[in-house]
């Protein structure tokens, strides 16, 4: 496992703290936390892997032989028609699908070294390093601060000072502290859909996850939010990879690095963004971008 | 046409509607085809006037506000005769006297609070074991074929038992909490029941002050009792020895006091009053009397408060069951997969998650149930059946009685004026139970607000 994520503050460790200070002046473009990731950035590496992934919900097949890399510190976008699969492949990497008692897969899908269809994956260790974001903000009925607070409770033992530097870390890091710093007790459903959804990305990426899971994140918001995600996707791009599922095309062109392309579930097509929108390889890709059907 | 069409690559490619022999004489697909056959837009024909709709709306209305209106009218009428007929009776006699033979000086006290006391145990039973049992068919759906065949005939069984009358729980509590299918019928050589907790035991001795015998006429020689606890003693058909340590029953609780005891037919051991005062007879024979801590316990329950509570939860506990599950089957599944999602156990998200958010829910079904057990009679005159009561129950297992039971029994009595107490009775029931729910709605309200 190759540990070069952002860790969030833990309080005493100068290290950490660095990373706090980034926050608090992201354009700064000489720290050395920037430096180190866009040397990582020149030589990525696949951190998902998966090999003939097929998986059945009962008997009907909703994944068809997938095999695909996922890289570090890239933004990939899955796109394809309704019910093509592309969900069910996001929901088998942080093993939501367990909540599905029909749900079953085969092939081979890993994080790094481990194996994420093996039987013995400490499935809540997993979901710390996966988080997974959804279409609809689902912020808990608590407050904002509580909210954030959530992950880091579940899974560290911090001092009431470290938690609230972290929360503080995280609801910068989503670009939502400005707007909720004066109300962190205030109720989190009491907020506007956008702001509710990046309170779920800061609540995700609290507890430190090595891969931001999205499932259609701006598909319920308006576009003035959804312009807020993608930003908020380009700042986190250096240190999370990040994995997006969405039906918007400009959206997928707009702010990912490559993409893949699903069909009634199989894998049609996989490659750099810019090379699928402007030359496909393959003519239902061409239809689907071109939107003569989807 | 941009409408979605999962193998329509040919026809995208290539044909239209139009031209294509459509085999598939779905709605949509008739509309296409009259759409394709004239240019004329589609005329909707036999269409139902709105007037004719609007009447039906109405007709709906009116028929709900009467409905609505003669169940309320109904309860209006109850209430206001009730009321009318109780509150000249209510007198502070009728709140704290006991149940007498003459109406003027009967009251409900000792029922009140064996209403208090019942009540408040069964819930505080029932409450955990219907929402732990609600969360398990909820939240802990078992995989294996076999737990889920036993999951769903758990939850077949707890529907039907919801409709079952409460008579018929008040005869499973008699055999299953008041005699325990007499299976611990014996009792032990010292007299008390062999299984139980929360109880001492003593013999009581009185001193010979009063026997002239040994009379002095000191005035601190007067008669005392001593309590000597049965456990102390190794052979409880001992007779007391000198030295033998008992307790006094004094204002300040149990005074240790050493005993003295004597052969009545020997010579006066002393004629000091203090000695004489400790001096008690050597073959005198004690009364054993007990001590009972308010959780005192003993098999089986017998006609105490704990089965009358165990029965009320046998009534309540399918509504309770029922009421939770809904409460949790309303809380979005999207929270329990964000919480999931960050890592939670199940167990975590039900805490932190699902249950905080299903609280009002449950709490709603948790008044109307306990609204239900405060007024229940069947199964309490089954398993209790005593009316006169003439003090509080003081520990788990004492006799008591409940206002409904107290109340039914004032009714059927023949003479006028208990007719009217038990008017006064219910107006007392009815306030305590709205005292209850107001109290519960307050927590739900409060409960809600900071959810929200």
């Amino acid at each position: 496992m190759n540990e070069t994520i952002t860790e969030p503050p833990r309080g005493s460790d100068k290290n950490n703290r660095a990373t706090h200070d980034l926050q608090n002046a992201p354009t700064e473009p000489t720290s050395r936390m920037d430096t180190h990731e866009a040397a990582q950035a020149d030589v990525p590496r696949s951190i998902i892997e998966m090999k003939n992934l097929s998986s059945w919900y009962g008997s009907f097949q909703a994944l068809n032989s997938i095999s695909l890399n996922v890289r570090k510190n890239k933004i990939t976008a899955f796109i394809g028609p309704s019910g093509c699969g592309k969900s069910t492949l996001l929901r088998w990497v942080n093993r939501m699908n367990d909540t599905i008692p029909t749900a079953r897969a085969t092939g081979s899908l890993h994080l790094g070294d481990l194996d994420l269809l093996g039987s013995g994956t400490d499935v809540v260790d997993l979901r710390r390093r996966v988080g997974i974001v959804f279409q609809k903000p689902n912020p808990f009925p608590k407050s904002i601060f509580d909210n954030v607070a959530f992950g880091p409770r579940l899974h560290m033992k911090l001092r009431r000072s470290e938690l609230v530097d972290l929360v503080e870390w995280s609801l910068r890091k989503a670009a939502v502290w400005d707007e909720v710093k004066d109300r962190l007790n205030a109720p989190a459903l009491g907020l506007s859909g956008g702001q509710q959804q990046r309170l779920c990305i800061a609540r995700t990426i609290a507890v430190g996850p090595q891969v931001l899971l999205m499932d259609e994140p701006c598909s319920a918001l308006d576009p003035g939010s959804t312009l807020a995600i993608e930003e908020l996707m380009n700042e986190l791009r250096d240190q999370y990879t990040i994995v997006i599922v969405t039906h918007n095309m400009q959206q997928a062109s707009r702010c990912s690095d490559e993409t893949a392309f699903f069909f009634e579930g199989s894998l049609i097509e996989m490659n750099d963004t810019k090379s699928i929108f402007t030359n496909p390889n393959s003519q239902k890709t061409e239809d689907y971008i071109s939107g003569r059907f989807g | 046409m941009s409408e979605f069409n999962p193998k329509g690559d040919e026809q995208v490619k290539g044909q239209t509607p139009e031209n294509s022999p459509v085999a598939d004489p779905s709605p949509t697909n008739k509309m296409q085809l009259a759409a394709g056959k004239s240019t004329e837009q589609f005329r909707p024909t036999h269409l139902i006037t709105s007037r004719v709709r609007l009447a039906k709306d109405i007709c709906f209305q009116r028929m709900c506000i009467l409905t609505a209106s003669v169940s309320v009218l109904i309860l209006v009428f109850l209430l206001g005769s009730i009321l009318a007929s109780g509150i000249p009776s209510l007198s502070w006699t009728l709140l704290t006297g006991f149940p007498e033979p003459e109406p003027e000086n009967a009251g409900m006290w000792p029922a009140l609070l064996g209403t208090l006391w019942v009540c408040s145990m069964c819930a505080l039973i029932t409450l955990p074991l219907g929402i732990g049992t609600a969360i398990l068919i909820e939240e802990f759906t078992p995989r294996n074929r076999l737990a889920q065949k036993l999951a769903s005939l758990i939850q077949l069984n707890i529907s039907n038992l919801a409709g079952v009358p409460s008579v018929v729980y008040g005869i499973l509590g008699l055999t299953a909490f008041v005699s325990m299918f007499s299976l611990f019928d014996d009792t032990g050589d010292s007299g008390a029941p062999s299984l139980e907790i929360g109880a001492v035991y003593y013999d009581q001795f009185s001193n010979l002050a009063s026997d002239p015998f040994l009379a002095s006429g000191d005035e601190s020689a007067r008669e005392r009792y001593f309590l000597v606890p049965v456990d102390l003693r190794d052979d409880p058909t001992t007779v007391p020895t000198t030295g033998m340590v008992a307790y006094e029953n004094q204002e300040a609780g149990l005074v240790p006091v050493e005993i003295i005891a004597i052969d009545p037919f020997a010579e006066d051991p002393s004629t000091s009053p203090d000695q004489l005062s400790r001096t008690i007879d050597e073959t005198s024979t004690p009364g054993r009397i007990s001590e009972k801590q308010w959780y005192y316990l003993r098999l089986p329950f017998g006609r105490g408060v704990i089965a009358g509570a165990l029965t009320l939860m046998l009534v309540i506990l399918p509504v309770i069951i029922i009421s939770t599950q809904e409460a949790l089957r309303a809380v979005p599944t999207t929270l329990r997969a964000g919480a999931l999602g960050l890592g939670a156990t199940p167990w975590q998200v039900v805490w932190n998650v699902t249950l905080p958010s299903a609280v009002p829910g449950i709490m709603t079904g948790s008044i109307l149930a306990m609204s239900r057990a405060i007024g229940e009679t069947a199964p309490i005159l089954i398993i209790a059946g005593i009316v006169y009561i003439r003090s509080a129950p003081q520990h788990l297992m004492d006799d008591y009685t409940v206002m409904p039971l107290q109340i039914y029994n004032w009714t059927s009595r023949p003479q006028e004026e208990f007719h009217h107490i038990a008017a006064g009775g219910i107006v007392i029931l009815l306030a305590i139970l709205l005292t209850f729910n107001a109290v519960a709605v307050l927590i739900r309200h409060r409960m809600q607000n900071k959810l929200h």
